[in-house]
């Protein structure tokens, strides 16, 4: 059968590959943001989807433009242009002008990320630089959270700009109560459902929930960044509030916490690969997220900290480095052999 | 470690961290060894083991018989070559192998007789010396793949006492079960080879490990086992999970003792002696025939082999030939190993010699083992969590562009055994055993350990 001109492929091993891929892992994470953008487009209307067309459109765009010109083989077919877009519209508020969105889908693709490299090269997390962008160019665009579309009630702030208002060393309980009697602090049942001001897709916490379970199962992320992550927040939330469930409960629910926690500070390209990496990084986010929200002069603290975080990364992973199998380290190699003398001369 | 009761199972004492799920692909596990017939011909390269190559001892025209010495060195590390067919030798001269180096070698035409050697005696052993040169004379190298010959690796300096010998049945390679049919239809020679060692050596332990994919092999090994009771029990048989790569040398010892062979060092300096199944049974063998290594078995298979088979071949034997003897191919082959998909190396040509540590000839279609298009890395850290060794490839990767042989060397490239889990779970298809061995290159080339 076989000639003796026919060619075989040589190359090194393994001749056998796993079946994962870039596109598959990226398609898994789009999977897993649809409960949440479905519940943004339930909780805000048609506009959520507007908002999410024209940042994934323009994101894929811009990735094809940019390795166009840069002579570059075109990336669009991984998704990953796809996720950022996602994650883009999910950090803004549904009212935002459509022409904002563009431009923050150019700061998360070209300048983050195209011009650094291309994915997994990028030092920071696309989406939340450009939403940090948007947030410092277009502040009250940015901040105008308009109600959900099901509530009529009258409500003047965001669930964690309604808490940082609050006197933490006074009665919180009592607080919390005389806003939620006034329908100025939605019910835990609504923050749960995501039927509350915010941006698109960080509202809905039992849809984050379900498509982090997705993530979790699939492999895809691991537990040890959002865990320590919201960990962290929850045990200094407690401390500070002086071990107050309800203001807790808010704290972890309102803002992006979960969206940050599960699926930004989860990048892969700016976040440390080891574990011991993932749960310093993680803790990090936690108190930085925690300092802003409490001490600092903004509601939400999710991006800044998660984006400082991605910065301190290639820091981390150097100073976590894991030990490699039978690594001796030569103080201990030392001890050993000074022991086996001491053992033996006894 | 803690006594178990007579003829238990053992469970491993301590679990590697990483490690892949392939699919096993056993498909001739129930394929009964065949003896191939005397080929045409054989052509034994004076080197198929690590250390020093050997010299002819015959020339052209020399008439030998099976088991005769064609090729020895008078250094230690080595191992005689012997003739693996009767006939004449044709050719004393280079010729090129599977690796593509060209190497000396002795060509024999087969008279189809395969008349043994007069001079083969059982070999005379009552002391661990006379132990080791009997194996060395025997030409037994390791069968599983590395090729280090045994005698060197069993005579372990006196500074590093060993307590157990652990005998290698995982074959966690997807394929190849040459390993399991060695468990099957040569058990007594196992337990032989495991009493003989146990006492030459003065071991205090035999850990026999295999992988809980294999129950028919637990059950033949376990009777076997259990008649030990009167030898106050020093074999043990140890299931594994099976999960590649849990046949490596180092993972063995650390799931047999829970102990970490250092890096840089060998399973002796924790008191470990792995050695394959199949050479153990052969030395079993050689010690009650003083035949010495002139076959051995491979599995030949994949999804371009028609009959895909373990078959006992005479070293020496062209790949070529033992294709055929399988049916030949069902198609045009897009790629041809020796040994392992994970590990083994793929071929330039069919016709090379089979060497002594060949385990396997494997023939793939595209569909098999075609490549995975290869995208930038997206950093998201499979190939850390699947290293075995704990080493984080995306960070060698980028070192190695960079040829920085210091921080290679803190990152501890050499302690990678090359076993290819981190380039199996990638998800953007990088070559990265590739960029291992770049690694290493660049540390050796600067010098730095």
């Amino acid at each position: 059968m076989m000639n003796e001109t026919a060619k075989l492929t040589v190359s090194a091993s393994p001749h056998v590959k796993g079946p994962a891929t870039v596109s598959g892992v990226m398609f898994d994470v789009i999977i897993a943001l649809c409960p949440a953008a479905i519940a943004g487009i339930a909780v805000f209307g048609f506009r959520a989807a507007l908002v999410m067309a024209v940042c994934v459109g323009s994101c894929v765009a811009f990735e094809y433009l940019s390795r166009k010109i840069m002579k570059k083989s075109v990336t669009v077919g991984d998704l990953s242009a796809v996720v950022t877009g996602l994650l883009l519209a999910f950090n803004l508020p549904v009212s935002i002008p459509l022409w904002m969105c563009v431009i923050g889908s150019f700061v998360a693709i070209v300048i983050v990320k195209q011009l650094f490299g291309g994915v997994g090269q990028n030092f920071a997390n696309p989406a939340i630089t450009a939403r940090i962008v948007l947030l410092v160019s277009f502040a009250s665009a940015m901040t105008h959270f308009p109600e959900p579309k099901s509530v009529d009630a009258i409500v003047s702030a965001t669930p964690l700009a309604t808490l940082s208002g609050f006197d933490l060393s006074g009665d919180l309980t009592g607080q919390i109560h005389l806003y939620q009697a006034a329908d100025k602090l939605p019910s835990y049942f609504r923050m749960f459902l995501g039927v509350r001001q915010g941006c698109i897709g960080e509202v809905c916490a039992a849809a984050l929930l379900i498509g982090a379970a997705y993530l979790l199962i699939r492999g895809v992320i691991k537990i040890a960044i959002p865990f320590s992550y919201i960990g962290t927040v929850a045990v200094f939330m407690l401390l500070a509030s002086r071990f107050n469930l309800a203001f807790t409960a808010y704290q972890l629910m309102g803002g992006g916490l979960l969206l940050g926690a599960f699926f930004m500070a989860t990048d892969y390209a700016t976040s440390p690969v080891n574990l011991k990496g993932k749960i310093v990084f993680g803790i990090g986010c936690g108190l930085l997220t925690s300092v802003i929200r409490l001490y600092g002069s903004l509601p939400e603290g999710v991006s800044y900290s998660i984006l400082l975080m991605n910065i301190a990364c290639p820091l981390i992973e150097k100073a976590t480095a894991p030990a490699y199998f039978g690594f001796v380290k030569k103080k201990k190699e030392k001890k050993a052999k000074e022991q086996a003398k001491e053992g033996a001369g006894a | 470690m803690s006594h178990p009761s007579p003829g238990a199972i053992l469970k491993a004492v301590a679990k590697g961290r990483g490690g892949i799920h392939v699919a096993h692909n056993k498909i001739t596990a129930d394929c009964e060894t065949v003896r191939m017939p005397p080929p045409r011909c054989v052509v034994l390269p004076m080197q198929q083991h690590i250390g020093a190559p050997c010299a002819p001892t015959v020339k052209k025209g020399d008439h030998v018989d099976v088991g005769q010495v064609v090729g020895d060195s008078d250094k230690y590390v080595s191992a005689p070559i012997h003739a693996s067919v009767s006939g004449t030798v044709t050719a004393v001269a280079d010729v090129k192998l599977a690796n593509g180096r060209i190497a000396p070698a002795v060509t024999i035409e087969s008279d189809g007789q395969m008349t043994l050697w007069e001079g083969l005696r059982p070999p005379k052993v009552t002391n661990r010396q006379e132990l080791f040169a009997a194996i060395r004379a025997s030409g037994l190298v390791g069968l599983g793949g590395a090729g280090f010959p045994s005698h060197v690796k069993l005579n372990t300096p006196p500074d590093k006492p060993i307590d157990t010998l652990i005998v290698n049945a995982a074959e966690c390679e997807p394929y190849i079960t040459v390993d399991y049919r060695e468990c099957l239809e040569n058990s007594w020679n196992i337990m032989g080879a495991v009493y003989t060692l146990a006492e030459l050596l003065d071991l205090k332990n035999v850990v026999i490990a295999v992988e809980d994919n294999k129950p028919e092999a637990i059950r033949v090994l376990k009777a076997i086992a259990d008649e030990d009771n009167d030898r106050g029990d020093i074999v043990k048989l140890m299931t594994l999970k099976s999960k590649y790569p849990q046949g490596a040398e180092k993972m063995m010892v650390l799931s047999a003792t829970g102990r970490k062979v250092p890096a840089g060092g060998l399973p002796a300096d924790v008191g470990c002696i792995v050695m394959n199944v199949a050479s153990a049974a052969f030395v079993s063998r050689y010690l009650k025939t003083g035949k010495p290594l002139t076959s051995r078995s491979v599995t030949v298979s994949g999804d371009c082999i028609r009959r895909p088979m373990n078959v006992r071949v005479p070293i020496g034997t062209s790949i070529r030939e033992i294709i055929d003897f399988c049916g030949g191919f069902t198609e045009e082959p897009y790629k041809i190993l020796s040994g392992g998909p994970m590990m083994g190396q793929a071929l330039v040509s069919i016709d090379v010699p089979l060497l002594k540590s060949n385990n396997a000839v494997l023939a793939f279609s595209r569909r098999g083992v075609g490549l995975k298009p290869q995208r930038d890395c997206i950093r998201c850290g499979r190939c850390h969590e699947a290293c075995p060794m704990g080493l984080i490839p995306t960070q060698i990767v980028k070192y190695a562009n960079k040829r920085d042989a210091e921080e290679l060397a803190r990152l501890g490239v050499s302690v990678c055994m090359e076993c290819g889990s981190c380039a199996y779970s990638c998800p953007a298809g990088e070559p990265l055993v590739q960029h291992m061995r770049l690694a290493k290159e660049i540390m050796r080339e600067a010098g730095v350990k």
